[in-house]
């Protein structure tokens, strides 16, 4: 089994371009990322992608050029993206492929989404009622879980308060502007807890990154960044996800809990020995609650770690160091794959005004979202 | 009136004296239970349940804004309704919309009992639904 290196990260703005498709912003990531590696499109054999909304990934090969290669196209809800990087590591480590590329992008209407039942395997009544929206899953886990643990409104205000501060500094932010938590408090409330500055918005962009065995990240002198795991997990018994008509009285496990622990697993290190990560902020709460189900803290400790910083920039752990979904929004095939480069910046050197305090050694992320599905990658130089 | 789906509620309870009743269905294998019943269930190996008629809230959030049409069906008038999740006391945490219950009365563990409401489509006709309430605001 051959080592994952990443040698090469592209970005394409997240935010809105009304001048490119989807699929366009999904090129430019790859044109970018091969200009970061070094590299030509007809260099690349092997490719995984997709988008939730914006087309066939496989597509971009007309833009991109008609090099042959294999391209498999990746269809698999809010872990489009993770789920391209699970192919496209898995081509390498097995040894079919030196070089391989994962790329998502996405371009969503404004507004929330707006799924049908029945391509949910939900009944047609369950969206005739009103039920079939995501807002009110993250409100209600969150409802709960700040009722149990003691998680109070501000703390809810202090993480997106965050998210807009880092996004400031981020270039591929989509909201740039600081809010202070006061004002986030105050912003109309869309479903309770939770307001309209706590929750990010279907947006648009594109992210790419190559990938490369051992022997070809050293022949191109870029072995440095190593792709320690990548772990995609589905629903277990008991969970409690977005979409779900009814929940088991007796509560199991979460497919974040399982990709996290797989993934650690995998890499050999636990939570205390990450430097940075990028966790699902769908909204505000999310972030706190995946903070525990990724094993970086204990349930109800969210509300010290929050007032005491320990996740902004300067603190212990700095989660969401780009401003996450909440500054970036949240184009479901890029999403998972925007953590994965914002770790390769910071783990670079390269993340400039938001770059963080003190070494930076390994790098977290975790991309969640509908049915229940949960991806995590782990870097480490 | 027709139920909004078949297999929603218990076989006469809509017009019975003690009130409507839920479904759910238990699988004859490893007897997990699930709602709502699924399709084609008596082709498979489930049987229908009935489900308690009270329970209590889980969890709740108002929808403040409308939810996109399709898949929704509500007037396009909106006004905010409340949605929570219901656990029925050892078969299964139900989501359901919440009436009749002011929104800032609602807390987690309050006791609340399964109505009937009138969903209205496009064509105007209503259908029957099911809704949690207050148990002792009706």
């Amino acid at each position: 089994m051959s080592k994952v290196y990443i040698i090469g990260a592209g970005i394409h703005p997240f935010g809105r371009t009304p001048e490119r498709t989807g699929l366009q912003q999904g090129a430019f990531a790859v044109r970018e990322a091969l200009r970061d590696a070094g590299l030509a499109w007809r260099n690349i054999p092997c490719a995984f992608g997709g988008s939730d909304s914006a087309g066939n990934a496989d597509t971009m090969v007309n833009e991109l050029g008609l090099t042959g290669l294999q391209f498999v196209n990746v269809a698999n809800g809010c872990a489009t993206g993770g789920s391209a990087l699970f192919g496209a590591y898995s081509a390498i480590k097995s040894g079919e492929f030196d070089l391989a590329m994962a790329v998502g992008f996405d371009k969503h209407p404004r507004g929330a989404f707006n799924p049908l039942p029945r391509d949910w395997s939900l009944p047609d009544w369950y969206g005739e009622v009103g039920m079939m929206v995501t807002t009110q899953f993250f409100a209600m886990k969150i409802q709960r879980y700040m009722a149990n643990f003691g998680i109070s409104p501000m703390t809810l205000a202090k993480v997106a308060e965050k998210a807009f501060a880092n996004g400031a500094r981020t270039g591929h932010a989509w909201r740039r502007e600081p809010v202070t938590a006061e004002a986030i408090l105050a912003s109309d409330m869309v479903n309770d807890p939770l307001t309209k500055f706590m929750f990010c918005s279907p947006a648009e962009g594109g992210v790419a990154l190559i990938l490369a065995n051992e022997k070809q990240a050293r022949a191109l002198g870029a072995a440095r960044i190593e792709l320690k795991a990548v772990a995609v997990r589905s629903r277990p018994p008991g969970s409690f996800e977005v979409f779900s008509p009814a929940i088991d009285v007796e509560r199991g496990g979460s497919p974040t809990v399982n990709a996290s622990r797989a993934a650690f697993e995998m890499a050999g290190i636990g939570p205390d020995d990450i430097d940075v990560a990028q966790l699902q902020d769908t909204e505000a709460g999310a972030e706190i609650m995946h903070m525990a189900e990724n094993g970086f803290c204990d349930d109800g400790d969210q509300e010290r770690w929050i007032a005491e910083g320990r996740t902004r920039l300067d603190g212990v752990l700095p989660v969401n160091t780009d401003g996450g979904c909440l500054a970036c929004g949240e184009p479901i095939g890029a999403s998972g794959l925007r953590q994965v480069y914002e770790n390769v910046r910071q783990l670079r050197g390269t993340a400039g005004r938001r770059q963080i305090d003190g070494t930076v050694q390994t790098a977290y992320s975790h991309v969640y979202g509908a049915p229940g599905v949960s991806g995590v990658t782990i870097l480490a130089k | 009136m027709d139920a909004i789906t078949p297999n929603l509620f218990a076989a006469g309870s809509l017009d019975g004296e003690d009130g409507p009743r839920l479904i759910g269905a238990r699988n004859l294998r490893d007897g997990t239970l699930r709602f709502p019943c699924p399709p084609g269930m008596a082709a498979d190996e489930w049987i229908a349940e009935d489900l308690p008629r009270t329970g209590t809230l889980w969890s709740f959030t108002v929808q403040r804004f409308r939810p996109k049409t399709p898949p929704y069906a509500g007037p396009e008038a909106f006004e905010p309704f409340a949605v929570g999740y219901v656990e029925l006391a050892g078969t299964v945490i139900v989501e359901s919309r919440i009436v009749g219950v002011p929104f800032g009365d609602l807390h987690i563990g309050m006791p609340m009992k399964l109505v009937t409401e009138q969903v209205l489509d496009a064509s105007r006709t209503g259908r029957i639904s099911f809704a949690f309430t207050g148990e002792s605001t009706v």
